[in-house]
């Protein structure tokens, strides 16, 4: 039985099964890792509007506008099994019609090999800041947090929310900029 | 033909035992199929990433495994797989906006990474919203490249054909040794 087709055939057999061993160690080895790293988020400033949603519901909404510095070391989060990092900024808060509202501001992707140091002075949102209706306006604890999706070369795509959110107050009427 | 000579040498019992054999192998496969969905909660424990909106997270090939249990809330920066009404192809993205109700009732929107704009072009005409019902799973695990065995053989069905027909007859005809 020692043709080529059988040779070939248990020497792609046996790679296969070496390669599945390889891919399983990368995935086990960093299935349980933290990886929760300290960001320091400010925001300066904060606008406040009340316009149709011209993004979709075509409805008058809240639409917020938010200006914010951001400074963290994602170094520590890199590993042999990471490809990327997708982080993003939310804003989370209650309103009156909904317990929960979840809206992403600003997004970025970090490949493997580029700088893991953010350090965003004056940014502005990436997304329109629209509320589901009239939520915004007088709203004392709007809840900003930086979080991540780790991308994995293969195994597990956890999300984590960085340590340090801050809580800032919206204004109580339209159109009026606030400064912090 | 060698292939055929194996056939024609085994007696009725081992006949039997190769066909039980191929049917074993397949219940199997339909076995681990269902009782994925059962413990995963999804329709479609295991999808192969189709386009290239989410990169560089996934390519064309990518394997994403998938879990859908009720009790799990639907959170902001989740890839979810969804079904849209009119689209036979369940989509892969992630949720940049969620809206709940006191109730329970959820409603979000969803953005490839890769696209300029979020979903609400790809939804039905007017939908501005994703719910809970449209979800068909969450992305948990991922591994790369495997998914791409899928891709050719629906891009050239004749190789599917090939490769079953191929397997299938080694599977039968091979005598057990």
């Amino acid at each position: 039985m020692n043709t080529v087709l059988s040779r070939a055939n248990s020497l792609f057999a046996f790679s296969l099964s070496v390669m599945a061993a390889l891919t399983f160690g990368c995935f086990i080895t960093t299935a349980f890792k933290e990886r929760i790293v300290p960001v320091n988020i400010h925001v300066s400033r904060v606008m406040l509007e009340n316009v149709e949603d011209f993004t979709g519901p075509r409805e008058r909404s809240d639409l917020g506008f938010i200006t914010f510095d951001i400074n963290a070391d994602l170094q520590p989060i890199f590993d042999w099994n990471v490809k990327q990092l997708f982080i993003y900024l939310s804003a989370e808060y209650a309103t009156r019609s909904n317990t929960l509202n979840q809206v992403v501001l600003w997004d970025k992707i970090i490949l493997r090999g580029d700088n893991p140091k953010l350090s965003l002075k004056e940014m502005k949102s990436k997304y329109f800041f629209f509320d589901d209706g009239n939520g915004l306006k007088g709203n004392r604890n709007i809840t900003l947090t930086l979080s991540w999706n780790v991308v994995p070369n293969a195994g597990i795509l956890p999300l984590v929310t960085g340590s340090g959110h801050i809580s800032i107050p919206f204004p109580d009427t339209y159109k009026t900029t606030m400064s912090y | 033909m060698d292939l055929f000579g194996d056939l024609r040498r085994m007696n009725k019992r081992q006949l039997y035992y190769q066909v039980l054999n191929f049917a074993m192998i397949v219940s199997s496969a339909l076995m681990i199929w269902k009782g994925l969905i059962v413990v995963t909660g999804s329709e479609s424990p295991i999808v192969v990433v189709l386009s290239g909106s989410m990169e560089p997270a996934f390519h064309r090939g990518d394997l994403l495994f998938l879990t859908n249990f009720q009790e799990d809330p639907i959170r902001a920066g989740e890839i979810v797989v969804f079904k849209v009404e009119g689209r036979d192809i369940p989509i892969v993205h992630r949720v940049i906006k969620v809206h709940e109700k006191e109730n329970g009732d959820i409603k979000f929107l969803t953005k490839g990474d890769n696209n300029e704009v979020d979903d609400r072009g790809l939804y039905k005409e007017g939908q501005n919203w994703l719910e809970k019902k449209d979800v068909v799973g969450r992305a948990r695990g991922f591994l790369p490249y495997v998914g791409m065995v899928t891709i050719v053989m629906n891009d050239y069905p004749k190789f599917k054909y090939a490769v079953l027909a191929i397997m299938g007859a080694f599977v039968l005809l091979k005598r057990e040794s």
